[in-house]
């Protein structure tokens, strides 16, 4: 297990550095990009004389290679730069808005697990009931709805015609409550459904029959095969879904105005602050490769059949 | 019996936005643009404002309708730049194998590692705001669900009789690949354009809410609702139409993506999620 779970973390460095490489790429092959949008301030063009100055202060003079390969020696030692706007290291700007993220995807994922999975199973139960007639619209219908226009239907109902929750901000657990919903209705939609189509699959299965014929009563057949055997598909779902909240997650806190990585991302695109975009990025990425490695060593935990050599 | 509910409806819904799209400047009332009068400001619904007007006077209504000209442009414009890159890595990766095979399954994986919406926000951080960027950032960041699935298809179609004959009648690489393998796959791959075109007008309008894409006056329903936002309390009704437009957009494409998966790719049905 250990082997495997640090094999599984070597894996992951090259697609990090691959990440790594593209982000840099990206800000830094495009003509201009970085002194231009430092000199973006609304305020005229930048003298000559401080755009050359500036240049040499950020090394953007050095060819790209060596640019990349000081970058990398920063980022190794956990320095992600300065911000241009601030002037504050970005690592301890996102380090502030790590925790408001955290709490934002993990409420709206477990929102989307509590109600998404038993939903899936008892619409599964009884395939072409009312429950699953109706779960599969909520589900059809959360996945095509645009999240931030759930987020406004429910801040007009709940925060300002019905004053229960706040509209918006970050503060103690009633402010959680908006966003965290805004944000778990598309992953319990997609939860829902894809338990229905597992157990729907499992219960025709040859050793769900032999159970059966065993006369193992049907709550047991639930419990000991069909619900540890969906578990695997249902994880993997979880797994991708964590990756995709984090992109969605970015509307959402800009939207209740959450402190949260996500709109640190957006202000810095506004205010082409490139460090911090960079920071915001690689974070986002780092997060979603750690939690497909979790799921990948779950697996081998919950599925005995699942080994690696 | 279900899937053909599927069909016409998410059809129907998808028809009717091109219908809207196409036919915008008939079916408005006013300039979506130009026509701003601030003593119409902030009207609600009524027989004169079927959908209200906005603060600064013009019909919500006419907005919307010449919404659908961005979004379905996005949509297909980007899903179309996707579904290209796509197909001619997976069907080639999986058609010729080795290195390139590797390069491209490195460059697939890389590619979901990066949350889409994150990815082509970053690329309009580059480009800057506008509609040409927002093809260019949502043409290249959905691709590798398309190459995944063109890759599978030429992995297990390149060993079937009839290119093993392809082969034997002194047929090339490129005409096989796109005269033998291509017409074979393009059932799943209709399925994923369309399921992935919702996903396009989704992240366009997620782009413009954060004013990121189409800038306001431009009548987008991503930037509608990011000006709505801000009267929330004062004008509801500005939050309800373009959310509604954009919802039943996707979900017209989201259910018609279904409905052809049951037709064109029917052995993907007892395990579809």
């Amino acid at each position: 297990m250990l082997a495997f779970a640090s094999r599984r973390i070597l894996q992951s460095v090259p697609t990090l550095l691959a990440v790594v490489l593209l982000i840099f790429v990206l800000f830094s092959v495009i003509p201009g990009s970085i002194i231009s949008s430092m000199g973006d301030d609304g305020r005229g063009p930048m003298d000559v004389q401080v755009m050359e100055r500036m240049k040499k202060e950020l090394g953007l003079d050095d060819p790209i290679h060596l640019r990349f390969t000081s970058y990398l020696g920063k980022l190794a030692q956990g320095d992600l730069g300065t911000s241009f706007r601030t002037r504050e290291p970005v690592t301890s700007m996102i380090a502030k808005r790590m925790w408001p993220t955290l709490q934002l995807i993990f409420a709206a994922m477990l929102l989307a697990i509590v109600i998404g999975i038993p939903l899936g199973f008892v619409a599964a139960l009884r395939p072409g009931g009312i429950v699953d007639t109706a779960s599969m619209v909520v589900a059809v219908s959360g996945l095509s709805m645009p999240k931030f226009w759930l987020g406004l239907l429910l801040m007009y109902l709940f925060a300002l015609t019905l004053g229960w929750l706040p509209s918006f901000g970050y503060g103690e657990g009633k402010y959680l409550i908006l966003p965290a919903v805004t944000l778990g209705v598309s992953p319990m939609a997609l939860l829902a459904r894809t338990t229905r189509a597992a157990v729907l699959e499992i219960m025709t299965a040859d050793f769900v029959r032999t159970a059966r014929s065993k006369g193992m009563s049907e709550t047991r057949v639930v419990k000991w095969h069909v619900m540890r055997n969906a578990l695997v598909l249902i994880l993997t779902t979880i797994g991708l879904q964590f990756g995709a909240l984090m992109g969605q997650a970015v509307v959402v806190e800009k939207l209740f105005s959450w402190p949260g990585i996500g709109s640190l991302l957006v202000d810095s695109v506004q205010q082409r602050d490139i460090p911090a975009v960079q920071g915001a990025i690689l974070v986002a990425v780092l997060f979603f490769l750690i939690i497909n490695m979790l799921v990948d060593l779950l697996y081998v935990v919950i599925d005995p059949r699942i080994k690696y050599t | 019996m279900k899937f053909r509910a599927n069909l016409i409806i998410g059809g129907s819904l998808f028809a009717l936005a091109v219908f809207v799209g196409l036919f915008a400047p008939w079916l408005a009332h006013t300039d979506p643009v130009m026509d701003a009068n601030l003593m119409n400001a902030e009207e609600p619904p009524s027989w004169k404002w079927w959908f209200g007007t906005d603060a600064q006077g013009r019909d919500i209504y006419s907005r919307v309708v010449h919404g659908a000209r961005i979004s379905l442009t996005v949509g297909i414009v980007s899903q179309f730049v996707n579904s290209i890159i796509g197909v001619t890595l997976g069907l080639t990766a999986g058609y010729i194998g080795g290195w390139w095979d590797d390069f491209v399954n490195g460059l697939t994986n890389l590619m979901l590692a990066i949350p889409s919406l994150i990815f082509a926000l970053a690329i309009m951080a580059v480009l800057g705001p506008g509609l040409t960027s927002l093809l260019i950032a949502l043409g290249l960041t959905n691709w590798s669900f398309t190459c995944r699935i063109a890759r599978a298809s030429a992995l297990s179609l390149k060993s079937q009789g009839y290119v093993q004959a392809a082969k034997v009648l002194g047929y090339g690489n490129l005409r096989i690949m796109f005269t033998q393998l291509l017409p074979n796959m393009l059932g799943p791959l209709i399925v994923i354009g369309t399921l992935g075109m919702g996903g396009a007008v989704l992240a366009e309008a997620a782009l413009s809410f954060l004013g990121l894409g189409i800038r306001p006056p431009y009548p987008s329903w991503g930037s509608m609702l990011s000006e709505a936002r801000d009267q929330i309390t004062t004008a509801p009704w500005l939050s309800v139409f373009p959310g509604l437009a954009i919802f039943l957009t996707v979900l017209g494409l989201n259910l018609l993506g279904d409905g052809l998966r049951d037709i064109l790719d029917p052995q993907s049905r007892s395990t579809r999620v």
